[in-house]
């Protein structure tokens, strides 16, 4: 089973860095495949930025994704540009801070984490993609919790180890908490 | 993950620059001199921290030419010695590149390929230097090229083509696409012991018996570095085996030259390595190389479940060209299918060996890589032709 996840944001969110995550859980922790692409805009802070992340049990021959199952807009502009990419059902997870007007109509699953509301909460907002693992571990099931949990700890600085598993437990359980409304 | 500092045995994700840099480090690179350039700039980062945690020598070097200078003389002084650029860094290179054809220094070097000419598309892949590669220095000569199409090959083949330089005495360069310098995937590295490298040939005689340019029956001289107490002098002029300058005689330029020529050309079928799948019986073949060969790959699968008998030829050697694969495969199909992402390069190869059979040629620039179904469209349109 082939499964293609974009992330879509702005520089400076660690849009890339969440990518690496769920690339890194999947194929040096868990047993899986993992491919991971992206782009970005020459800017470092606020341009463009969209990681891409494959994940298979199988061989992966082409590397990028055509059509998202799932996509996480952390930008309004992400939303605009990759909403319609989606495949029909696929899981739309949105921070609704970032998105707001979202258009209705959509055959998609949607899931609003506000995920940077949640950071702040924590005092960092620069945590907000790894709230937005958290949920993301929690909707789609894709990952072994201790699989992402190592990955986070291999993936970010020594120092800020506990803060950022406190913000994948944050975002974890609010991904639950929306799957039992 | 303590590990051994020249091998990090184990699985990673890693991106492909970074495993290039960490092939050539498990291959024995005791030196690399650089400049940084867009999509190969990681390559050049990873050997700056690499290079003295594995008592290895790293140079920023003012420019591509000093580069290309710089790793032949290290060859020279003993090491294993790197260099990595892309298209106009690559060019700049191109003067020094015949200069260490004409040594006979091993040495590596490394271009992630972007869009071109001139300047380009800096942080887009392309495969527009393929017959750069072959053809960029002036005068006759024949180089090694290998053109990885996964993080892991970025790995192994790094190391191949140092143990092709060693082996050959020749640049051995690894020719990747952007897209696949940039792609983050699994690698597995494997213990030291696994790894198999290989070192230069070294004289057997002593000082004064050594004729430094004299080959062996597989056309290669055995290589004896500065400081090892041999007498050696070494030029890009025209010279005989004693390494001097011999440039009225026609028939020291003759033999020197096509030995150059043959000690890679009669070595072939040891440096060509191919990936075939679903060839058997295939009425369709792709031939594809670097990234593109993945698209084939996927293109060649729907294209089974439609009910068209594809299969796929990867060039995993590029230079020299698999004449022999290519033509034993163009007698045995309807048609042939090569995506790149150039306007038309080993395409040109692909027909001048293929003769009679119809070769659809697939162009890709911009940046992004062909995707399946545009692969695919053409193996249908191939076909029914």
């Amino acid at each position: 089973m082939r499964v293609e996840i974009r992330i879509g944001g702005f520089g400076g969110q660690g849009i890339i860095r969440t990518g690496l995550i769920l690339a890194t859980a999947s194929c040096v922790y868990g047993d899986k495949n993992a491919i991971q692409t992206a782009s970005y805009g020459p800017e470092s802070r606020g341009g463009r930025c969209r990681s891409e992340v494959i994940i298979s049990d199988e061989d992966i021959d082409f590397p990028k994704v055509e059509h998202p199952d799932i996509l996480v807009a952390m930008s309004k502009e992400a939303y605009l540009q990759y909403v319609d990419d989606l495949k029909e059902n696929g899981i739309l997870i949105v921070d609704p801070d970032l998105v707001p007007n979202k258009r209705e109509n959509l055959k998609v699953r949607m899931y609003e984490v506000p995920a940077t509301k949640i950071a702040e909460g924590l005092g960092k907002k620069i945590v907000a993609n790894v709230v937005m693992i958290g949920a993301f571990a929690a909707i789609t099931n894709l990952f072994g919790l201790e699989h992402l949990k190592e990955s986070i700890r291999h993936n970010v600085p020594k120092a800020f180890i506990k803060l950022n598993l406190t913000a994948f437990e944050k975002g974890y359980e609010y991904g639950k908490s929306l799957l039992k409304s | 993950m303590t590990m051994h500092r020249e091998v990090l045995t184990g699985k990673h994700l890693m991106q492909g620059d970074i495993a290039c840099a960490e092939g050539a480090i498990a291959a024995g690179c005791k030196f690399f001199a650089g400049y940084p350039i867009t999509p190969a700039t990681e390559i050049t980062e990873r050997m700056a921290r690499r290079m003295i945690e594995v008592d290895g020598m790293f140079v920023q070097m003012e420019d591509e030419l000093a580069s290309m200078a710089a790793i032949i003389g290290a060859s020279w002084a003993g090491a294993k010695a790197m260099t990595a650029t892309s298209g106009p860094g690559f060019s700049l290179m191109q003067e020094n590149i015949g200069l260490a054809v004409m040594t006979e220094t091993p040495c590596v070097v490394v271009n992630i390929m972007r869009g071109a000419p001139s300047t380009g598309l800096p942080t887009e892949g392309a495969q527009q230097d393929v017959m750069q590669c072959k053809w960029g220095s002036h005068g006759d000569y024949e180089i090694i090229a290998l053109a990885p199409a996964s993080v892991q090959e970025m790995f192994d083949l790094t190391i191949e083509c140092f143990n092709f330089a060693e082996t050959y005495r020749a640049p051995t360069f690894l020719l990747a696409d952007g897209f696949t310098g940039h792609l983050w995937e699994r690698v597995v590295i494997p213990s030291r012991e696994e790894i198999k490298t290989v070192e230069r040939k070294k004289p057997i005689v002593p000082a004064d018996k050594y004729v430094p340019f004299k080959p062996d029956e597989d056309l290669v001289p055995p290589m004896a570095c500065f400081g090892e107490g041999y007498r050696v002098h070494v030029t890009g002029l025209t010279h005989d085996e004693l390494g001097y300058p011999k440039t009225t005689d026609p028939k020291i330029q003759h033999e020197l030259v096509n030995r150059l020529c043959e000690k890679i050309r009669k070595n072939s079928d040891k440096i060509i390595r191919t990936y075939k799948f679903m060839l058997e019986d295939a009425d369709v073949a792709v031939i594809a190389y670097g990234i593109p060969s993945r698209s084939s790959l996927n293109a060649v699968k729907r294209a089974r479940e439609a009910g068209i008998k594809a299969g796929l030829l990867r060039l995993i050697t590029v230079w020299p060209f698999p004449e022999k694969q290519v033509e034993e495969l163009s007698n045995h199909v309807k048609a042939i299918v090569v995506p790149e992402m150039n306007c038309g390069q080993v395409v040109r190869e692909v027909e001048r060996v293929a003769k009679e059979t119809p070769v659809h040629f697939s162009s890709k620039i911009g940046g992004e890589p062909h995707s399946p179904s545009e692969i695919f469209e053409v193996i249908r349109r191939a076909a029914k032709a």
